[in-house]
């Protein structure tokens, strides 16, 4: 046997591993229909209840407020929606669930692969109703197909580097609700201090900086550009580095606490 | 005797806490040995370092050969863990739950559903197949996890306080199914905190406190090993107990037990006959009315309450009675 055959037959298990344990975690979704409705429920609420209550208030140069607004709602859900990874893997702990998979002769990444692909696709799932939705409130994609596609995927992507980062929170946390309370301060700060919802050149001086660079802005800015037809070129960069550094990190840290973990 | 699982000196702590403090351990392929203890003895955690899910911090431990923390993977596909809470996902039907351990260790899709099919009906669970777990009762739950445990057709088990919880028609039901597997050639590692579980399913039992094995052997080596035989005097006049106690005392090898509500004097003693007949001489003495006197072998749970209530300090074959456990058990353990 060589060490390439045997290299590649160890990927295939990762892979078919990921995949079961993503079915697994996608039917807990279906099957619990408080989690749908909660997670297709509320981004409709904020895109309808954003849309009239901000609309005439916030002044957005150069932007219908819908179009400036969805894209960040978007981003906004997404991340927020990360957090389930957190509490999904906190629960799997505590019912002996992640006991039971160390136990066996699986790959050990695959319980967070198949966990974050299956709250990625959610978030994909998400993502479209709050487009259909946005769509009846006026938002419409002026970038051309490609755009919008990459608009989405970016959103989407940045969701599944964040559910990394919960995953770490998941299995360093003591039991679900320590795993959600810590999620939440380190979310929603980067949610509402954000560009997301309103510009930055509102805020006081002293968050500016903050507001203008941290990772969720700077990917609605990005996929604001993106749907708006406008030059992406300023942000996209800085948003698919950000993604790319959150997976860096929260990869190799979320591996090494599961190999750790009892 | 080839040896399915071997510990060494295993030594665990928790913070503050030394859950393991040195614990050995031998068993051979194809019996089934009981782990016995308190809470907080060390069982759990000796079944979690066996089953590659905890680290010991010192000593070393194999299953069928493979070293736990060097050759983990290796342990993983010979094994089979069932655990102390059911580890069933109450989202799934009790046949998804099966097909998912199928899967995870890379049976095909097709063997995965066959495989799934027969455990479910060897566990009378195929009329309950396709409910979603949550609706099962809890030996159901426990049928189902044993099932799980079993997917890979495990050479060696590990069975965590398998019926704790469960009501007295569940228990027989899963001794009957662990019986079954017993009798395929399996090798059996279980912890109880029922002595009349142990002595049920195991062929042999090791007493563990404190994080190590204080006694190993068959119940009836225990029973003989703790001291050989106990003696118990009963009496007319309750109001005397003590002073039928204090009389006995040196006759025996602890202080009397009296148990005021039978009227019971008892001690272990390790020289039967020849107690029987200084008490009887010393009673007879003191003009006392005896009602009975008797010699018995001591009940499994006196074993155990000998065993199991020495502080922490005393080391392992301290009493009288460990060391008689000691040196009626096979295994050549460093105590």
């Amino acid at each position: 046997m060589t060490g390439l055959s045997a290299a590649a037959r160890a990927l295939r298990w990762t892979a078919s591993d990921t995949l079961a344990l993503a079915g697994r975690s996608l039917r807990h979704w279906m099957r619990q229909p408080q989690l749908m409705l909660l997670s297709t429920v509320q981004p409709v609420m904020l895109v309808v209840l954003f849309t009239h209550v901000f609309g005439g208030a916030v002044a957005t140069p150069g932007f219908e407020y819908v179009d400036f607004l969805l894209p960040g709602i978007m981003v906004q859900v997404v991340a927020w929606d990360s957090t389930q990874t957190a509490v999904g893997i906190a629960a799997d702990r505590a019912s002996s669930a992640i006991d039971r998979f160390r136990s066996m002769p699986m790959s050990a990444p695959a319980v967070l692969a198949g966990r974050t692909l299956a709250d990625a696709g959610r978030n994909l799932l998400v993502t479209a109703v709050m487009v259909a939705v946005g769509h009846l409130v006026g938002f419409r994609f002026h970038g051309g197909a490609a755009a919008a596609v990459g608009a989405i995927l970016l959103v989407v992507a940045f969701g599944y580097a964040l559910s990394w980062l919960f995953a770490f929170i998941g299995l360093a946390a003591r039991g679900a609700e320590a795993a959600l309370a810590i999620s939440f301060v380190v979310v929603f700060p980067l949610m509402f201090a954000s560009s997301a919802v309103v510009p930055p050149a509102t805020m006081p001086n002293w968050l500016r900086p903050f507001a203008t660079y941290q990772p969720i802005s700077l990917t609605v800015d990005a996929a604001r550009a993106l749907a708006t037809g406008k030059p992406a070129g300023a942000w996209l960069p800085g948003a698919l580095a950000w993604t790319a550094a959150i997976l860096a990190i929260a990869v190799p840290l979320a591996v090494r606490r599961f190999h750790r973990a009892g | 005797m080839t040896a399915a699982i071997r510990a060494e000196g295993l030594r665990r702590r928790f913070g503050a806490t030394q859950a393991l403090s040195g614990l050995d351990l031998l068993v051979p392929a194809g019996s089934v040995l009981a782990l016995l203890g308190p809470n907080g003895a060390g069982k759990s955690t000796t079944i979690r370092i066996l089953t590659t899910l905890t680290a010991p911090h010192a000593g070393r431990a194999e299953v069928l050969g493979f070293d736990v923390t060097r050759e983990a993977h290796r342990v993983r596909a010979v094994i089979g863990v069932a655990g102390q809470v059911a580890a069933v996902d109450d989202t799934l039907t009790g046949r998804e739950n099966l097909t998912l351990v199928g899967r995870l260790h890379h049976l095909t899709g097709r063997e995965a559903r066959r495989r799934a099919g027969d455990l479910l009906e060897r566990f009378s669970l195929a009329g309950a197949a396709d409910r979603l777990a949550r609706t099962y009762s809890g030996g159901m739950r426990r049928r189902l996890d044993l099932a799980a445990s079993l997917v890979n057709r495990p050479r060696v088990l590990f069975l965590d306080e398998p019926t704790t919880g469960l009501d007295p028609a569940s228990r027989l039901e899963l001794w009957m199914v662990i019986d079954e597997l017993v009798a395929t050639g399996a090798t059996v590692l279980l912890t109880t905190q029922y002595l009349e579980e142990a002595d049920r399913l195991a062929h042999r039992i090791a007493v563990v406190n404190h994080g190590r094995v204080v006694a190993e052997g068959s119940a009836d080596e225990l029973k003989t090993g703790a001291g050989g035989e106990v003696l118990a005097v009963r009496i007319h006049d309750r109001s005397r107990l003590d002073t039928v106690a204090a009389l006995l005392g040196p006759v025996g090898l602890q202080p009397a037990t009296i148990d005021r509500a039978t009227g019971e004097v008892s001690m272990p003693t390790p020289d039967g006959v020849r107690a029987l007949a200084l008490a009887a001489g010393r009673l007879d003495e003191a003009g006392l009315a005896v009602a009975s006197v008797e010699l018995r072998r001591p009940s499994l749970d006196e074993v155990f309450l000998a065993l199991t209530s020495q502080p922490a300090l005393t080391p392992a074959g301290g009493s009288p009675a460990a060391r008689a456990a000691v040196a009626t058990g096979s295994s050549g353990r460093a105590a």
